[in-house]
This record gives C-alpha cells, sequence and structure tokens, in this order.
C-alpha cells in the first residue's frame, strides 16, 4: 500500500495529462494505455484464479446446497447440510483447530532461533542454510511423513535402542498419537514457519542492534524493543502460512495418527472420496474456508495489517 | 477373428524365465505401499477423457471385428510382468496381442475405487468416453453406485466361451451382478487375520496361535490390534466373527457390531485403523495381529523380509471379496473388451497371471500351468503357489467363505452412519 505523501503512478500520470492542459490525441491514447498496463499484468493471474479458484468455489457453493451423491446430484437449498456436518464432526473441527494452534506455536519457537541465527549470523553461507531448510522440499510431502513412520516405530530406530536399554517400557509407543500427529504437521510445515522470519530478520539493519547497544540495553531489552518489533510482519506471515494448511492437513494424522485423532481434511477427503457425498462434504469444505478467512482477517484486524503490508512492500 | 491361434502353453512358459519381478517390486515397493493411495489423491488431477466420441450406449455391435486397441485400466501390481532382455514385458498381454491383432495400453491408473469413481464419473455423467474400454473395480459400495447409475455396458452371453467352461463357481452368478450381465471376475482374495507368530507367542505364551476373529478383540493384545478404517472389510468381517452372516444382516446386528468395534477402540485394543500398510506396521512390530488380505500375506511371506508372516482364515469364517472386469459406458472398443475378458478364461493364461498375482484365480483349473512351470524350472516357488489355499482355495476352505453385504443407497447410508464413526473418531 502506497503512503499517502508519495504519488502513485497512477496520480503521476493523470498530474502529467493535466499539465499538458490534457494534451493532444496521442498523448491521451498513450496515457490510457498506461493506465491498462496494470490490468494486463494482472491478467494472467486474474485468469487463473477466476478459472480454477472462482468458478469451482461457486459451483462447490451451489453443490454444498444440493443433496444425493455423486451421478445423481440435486440441486437445492439445503441449508441444513452445514448443520448436519457442523454437528457430526464438532470434535474433529476443534480437534484440527487445537492441534494447529500447537503445531504453529511449536513451528514458531524451533524457526524463530533458527530464521534469526541464519540472517545475523549466515554470513556468506546464507542462501546454502536457506537451501538446506528447503531441502526436505525436494522429497514428495507423503513420502516425508512415510519415513516418520520408520522414524517414529515402535521398535524403529529411535525406540528400539532405548527400549533394549530398559530406558522405555515395552509398550511405549509415539505413533499413532496425537503427538506423533502434531510432530509431524510441525515438521511439514516448518519451511513455511521459517521462511518468512527469515525474510523479516534478514531485513533487520545490524545498526540498530549497535544503537540498542550504545543506549545501554542489555541483550535481552534490545530483542524485546528492536529485533521483536521488528520482525513482527514475518511472524504474521509465519503463523498464517502455517496454521491455516496445518488446520486442513489430512496426510499427517491418516499416517501418522490412531484412533482418535481424525482431523477435519480427512473428514472432508471421505465424504468425497468414499462416500461420495459432495454436498455435505462441500459444506463442511465452506465451514472451514469461512472459518479460516474469517479467524484470518480478525487476527489481522487485531495485530495491524499496516507494519506488515508496508514491510511486505518494501 | 482373423489369425487366432490356439494358446501355447510353452510361449508363455518360455517368457517365464526368472520369476521374480513381483517379489522384487514388492520389497522395494514396500516403503511406498502405504502412500500409494495417498499419492495418488495428492495427484489426482489427470483427466484422462478422451473425448473422442465413442459408441453410444446401448448400441454396440458385438459381431463388428475387433478394433485393434484395447485401454485397459487396472490397479499397481495386478497383472504377470517378466524381465525379458533387460525390459519388463506383460507376457499375458503380449500373447494376446499377438494373437488377436489387439494393442493393448494397459494402465496402472486405479489407485482406489471410490477414487477412480470419482475421475471417471464426470464423463460417464455426460455420455462421453473416460478413454477406457475395461476396468477394474471390486464389489462393493463403488461397483453397487456404477451399476445404478448404469455405467456399465451390458456383456453379451454368447462371447465367453471361457468364461462358460473354466469360470470358477464363487464368480459365476455372484450376489452383486446375478448372471455376469456386466462383470466378470478379475481376482478375488480373502480378508481375514494377518498375525505376526514372534510377538504373538511372547504376548499370549500359552496360546500362541490365532485362529478366531475373537482373538482381535483379546485384551491381550491390547495396543498391538490393526484394524481395516473402511465401510466393507471391517464391518463385514465383525458380523462374521460374531457368527451373522452379513449378507443376511439386520440394522440390529450392525449395531451390536459397531458397539463391539467401539468397546475394542475405547478400551485401547486398537492400535490403529489402516487404509493399506498394515503389512509395515505388521513388519515394524507396531501391532503383531491385524485384519488383512490373503494376497499382500503371501508375497511378503515370500519375499522373505518378515518371514513368518501368517494368514489365517478364522474359524468363524473369512470375507471373499472380487475385483470385477466392466466395460465402462461410451468404451471406444468394447468388442476388443469383450475378447480379452474371455481371454483370460484360458486356463493356461489365467495360470501364468496367479503364478504372478498370487492373489485367488478365477480359473481352478489353471492349477496344471503353475505345476507345469515347475516341473519345467525345478523352482520351488511355482509349487508352493499351486498348493496354496490362498491362491486355490481348498473345498473346505471355500465353505468358510463369505461375501460382502450388498447394501442399496439407503441402507449404504445407515451402514457408513454407524460404521464409520468408529475409525473416524
Amino acid at each position: 500500500m502506497a503512503d499517502q505523501g508519495k504519488p502513485s503512478l497512477e496520480d503521476l500520470v493523470e498530474s502529467s495529462v493535466t499539465a499538458l492542459g490534457g494534451g493532444v490525441a496521442p498523448q491521451r491514447l498513450a496515457s490510457r494505455r498506461k493506465r491498462l498496463v496494470p490490468y494486463g499484468l494482472a491478467a494472467p493471474s486474474v485468469f487463473w484464479l477466476l478459472v480454477f479458484f472462482l468458478i469451482p468455489t461457486i459451483y462447490m457453493g451451489f453443490i454444498s446446497l444440493g443433496s444425493g451423491y455423486l451421478g445423481d446430484i440435486k440441486f437445492g437449498l439445503n441449508f441444513s447440510n452445514y448443520v448436519d456436518v457442523l454437528k457430526t464432526y464438532d470434535t474433529q473441527f476443534i480437534r484440527s483447530v487445537v492441534y494447529a494452534l500447537i503445531v504453529t506455536f511449536l513451528a514458531l519457537c524451533i524457526a524463530y532461533p533458527l530464521a534469526y541465527w541464519i540472517a545475523l549470523y549466515g554470513g556468506r553461507r546464507k542462501n546454502v542454510f536457506i537451501l538446506l531448510i528447503l531441502l526436505p522440499f525436494f522429497v514428495s510431502f507423503v513420502i516425508r511423513t512415510v519415513q516418520w513412520q520408520f522414524i517414529l516405530a515402535d521398535n524403529g530406530i529411535i525406540f528400539g535402542p532405548l527400549k533394549n536399554l530398559g530406558l522405555l517400557s515395552e509398550n511405549f509407543h509415539v505413533l499413532s498419537t496425537p503427538i506423533a500427529v502434531i510432530a509431524g504437521i510441525t515438521y511439514n510445515f516448518l519451511p513455511f514457519t521459517a521462511l518468512p522470519l527469515y525474510v523479516a530478520l534478514e531485513r533487520l539493519d545490524p545498526r540498530l542492534l549497535e544503537a540498542g547497544r550504545d543506549l545501554y540495553a542489555n541483550k535481552v531489552t534490545t530483542f524485546l524493543k528492536v529485533v521483536w518489533p521488528l520482525s513482527l510482519p514475518g511472524v504474521f506471515a509465519a503463523f498464517l502460512l502455517t496454521f491455516v494448511p496445518a488446520v486442513g492437513d489430512y496426510v499427517n494424522s491418516q499416517v501418522l495418527g490412531g484412533p482418535k485423532t481424525t482431523m477435519i481434511g480427512q473428514i472432508i477427503q471421505n465424504l468425497f472420496q468414499v462416500n461420495f457425498d459432495y454436498p455435505h462434504g462441500a459444506a463442511l469444505s465452506f465451514i472451514l474456508m469461512a472459518f479460516l478467512l474469517i479467524g484470518a482477517s480478525l487476527y489481522a484486524k487485531v495485530l495491524g495489517t499496516e507494519a506488515v503490508t508496508s514491510a511486505a512492500g518494501r | 477373428m482373423t489369425g487366432r491361434r490356439n494358446t501355447d502353453p510353452a510361449w508363455l512358459r518360455g517368457m517365464t524365465m526368472r520369476r521374480m519381478s513381483r517379489r522384487d517390486l514388492f520389497k522395494a515397493g514396500g516403503v511406498g505401499a502405504g502412500a500409494l493411495s495417498l499419492g495418488a489423491i495428492l495427484a489426482a488431477c489427470g483427466g484422462g477423457g478422451d473425448s473422442s466420441a465413442g459408441t453410444s450406449s446401448g448400441a454396440i455391435d458385438w459381431s463388428a471385428k475387433p478394433a485393434g486397441t484395447l485401454d485397459f485400466a487396472n490397479w499397481p501390481l495386478y497383472i504377470d510382468k517378466e524381465k525379458v532382455d533387460g525390459q519388463l514385458v506383460r507376457p499375458s498381454l503380449l500373447q494376446f496381442t499377438d494373437q488377436n491383432d489387439i494393442e493393448v495400453n494397459y494402465r496402472e491408473v486405479i489407485q482406489g475405487n471410490a477414487t477412480f469413481f470419482g475421475k471417471i464419473q464426470p464423463q460417464l455423467a455426460a455420455g462421453k468416453s473416460t478413454g477406457y474400454d475395461l476396468m477394474v473395480i471390486t464389489n462393493g459400495e463403488t461397483l453397487t453406485r456404477l451399476l445404478a447409475l448404469d455405467y456399465v455396458v451390458e456383456l453379451p452371453t454368447d462371447m465367453r466361451p471361457n468364461f462358460d467352461k473354466y469360470a470358477a463357481p464363487s464368480v459365476k452368478d455372484p450376489a452383486y451382478d446375478p448372471g455376469n450381465k456386466f462383470t466378470m471376475a478379475w481376482q478375488s482374495g480373502l480378508t481375514g487375520i494377518a498375525w505376526d507368530p514372534k510377538q504373538i507367542a511372547e504376548l499370549r505364551p500359552d496360546n500362541p496361535t490365532i485362529t478366531s476373529m475373537n482373538d482381535l478383540f483379546d485384551p491381550v493384545f491390547a495396543g498391538k490390534v490393526g484394524m481395516f478404517g473402511d465401510n466393507a472389510d471391517m464391518p463385514n468381517l465383525t458380523l462374521l466373527g460374531m457368527g451373522i452372516d452379513p449378507t443376511t444382516s439386520t440394522v440390529d446386528d450392525w449395531n451390536a457390531a459397531a458397539e463391539k468395534l467401539t468397546a475394542q477402540r475405547d478400551d485401547g485394543i486398537v492400535r490403529q485403523y489402516y487404509e493399506q500398510n498394515y503389512i509395515n506396521a505388521l513388519s515394524n512390530g507396531d501391532v503383531a495381529i491385524a485384519m488383512g488380505w490373503s494376497g499382500d500375506i503371501f508375497q511378503t511371506n515370500l519375499s522373505g523380509d518378515s518371514e513368518g508372516l501368517q494368514f489365517t482364515v478364522p474359524t468363524e469364517g473369512a470375507i471373499i471379496w472380487t475385483d470385477n472386469m466392466m466395460i465402462p459406458k461410451g468404451a471406444a472398443h468394447p468388442v476388443d473388451a469383450m475378447t480379452y475378458m474371455d481371454y483370460v478364461y484360458d486356463p493356461d493364461v489365467a495360470g501364468q497371471m496367479a503364478q504372478w498375482i498370487n492373489y485367488i484365480t478365477p480359473v481352478p483349473d489353471s492349477k496344471a500351468f503353475v505345476m507345469g512351470l515347475y516341473q519345467d524350472t525345478g523352482d520351488e516357488y511355482y509349487k508352493n503357489v499351486a498348493e496354496s489355499p490362498l491362491v486355490y482355495p481348498t473345498p473346505e476352505d471355500q465353505a468358510k467363505l463369505h461375501t460382502y453385504r450388498v447394501l442399496t443407497e439407503d441402507e449404504q447410508l445407515e451402514w457408513n452412519g454407524i460404521f464409520q464413526p468408529i475409525y473416524q473418531s
């Protein structure tokens, strides 16, 4: 968002046209063309969103009010679909939000020191460290999660030796518990947390830290008064980028979870792909989407978007 | 059908030089096996929709000559493969092409019944070709839906001499498709109990053998029991374990079964509900006993990476399910598909496939071909296959096998509502 003081591109064009006293025809044409430039640049993405997001979303909106199953879905105004799914799957809904909050908190705790260290002490190897964070992305999401199954297996490489040493009881297990699910999601989404944090911290002017020291602030105070506030846009973005996909994740709970760890994404997947119940699946998707949209905008309102967008605009 | 030769067992046998591929594949695929279904879901955006106008539904000229092409959609690891000169080939398909001048585009695109249905449904609903002439779907909810929506081509009964002659009684005239009007079996399999003798001996030394469905509910195995998380195997096998034939069960029976399953979960007996990766869990020692499929255990046993895994048909009985070939409406080459469907009922062809697939073949007479391979090569493997009750069930085993309950749409809704909350908790 442009600052109030600075004239925008459009204003500049406008004023130059006015300055020329209305200008002659070719100039007006040129200015009109210039005015169209932003739209032209945006056209591909607008088209993309229209075709692959807006139209399917509207279609799913219709389906969510329909009835019947794939193959013979009847359109209607069954708002009860929304009530049905909320009543049936409230446990899983709440569980997903709770899991995602824990995941986001953990991921922030892990990623912040990491990003801080790379940004401030990474030196010439910064890019190498960033690449290392991104490296897991070169392996498919599902495969990575399945690997966790092996790491966390009851007699696997971690718990096997510990059990043999008698440090853990024979029946101890992490797989099929909420801990495994939360750990899996945290691991999988960590790069989404780390990157925005890194971007925010990397912009930090080291002279500000010096200034803090000059003003007799100790390290903790410098961090709290200088580093943390300046990194807030990064924290904000990291929170959203982690929390939103984490709520809807359906792979980790399926692969690493057990009884009573089902998340809402799994339910939606099953409604569509096992039960062929598109209306209820669509209704649940919409509830999730609405929850996330409202949650995100409330969150933005409370924390204030100005700092975030201005940082992003820099 | 010009140039059609008789099936030549020697030719097929010649192709089967080193029967390692399935075992190798299974070993290598062990890690990914569980991911298979998920991967498919994540990647599910391919529209194999060939919108070229196929035959208009209902008016197929079965007397026409084959078009020379067959687009075949099947599940992964579900047809014989061999390495010939470093190249993977599918002998039974090669021979089919050789005999009938029909090229087969064999594609392993089915990872789940419901997901595949979801993929092709838009084309079927629009009356267009799905791009496939032949597909393989398990009896159950998806098949019932396909038939109810009239998405499958009715088969001519006079074009399947091999089927009439050699098909096992168990796949003829099944409850889900009376008279085989729309489907012919590809392979069948059993849902029973898979278990690891070593772990069971540790956990229950006084009775280290699994014989009954009740063992899945034994508190001794708390936290070490794997169940299927689905609407077919879990409920049907549980009903069977309670001494109830699923096909004639009532809503009261369903509720009783659900109660039993819920208690099993809440008492901490169930470790996890699996889609299909229970084998890894058994091998890793996460579970000691689980609901399982016969063919999986057969392969795992032979691959040797988790020696001794057992498959048991419980005393109360096991579920037999069948994957069925069918022609989707709008198929461009129905005559080719029909030719192929009967071809696989040739005992030699069926034997060639059975020795690789290791599920229950619909052609009992194919045993002779597999024994022939043993006599030719001296490889014990073929003898094991031919004598395995998991590939060629004995009449006593057959008597203990029951099928899934065939449900109407309303019943299915009620059924799902009763059983789904158990594993989707």
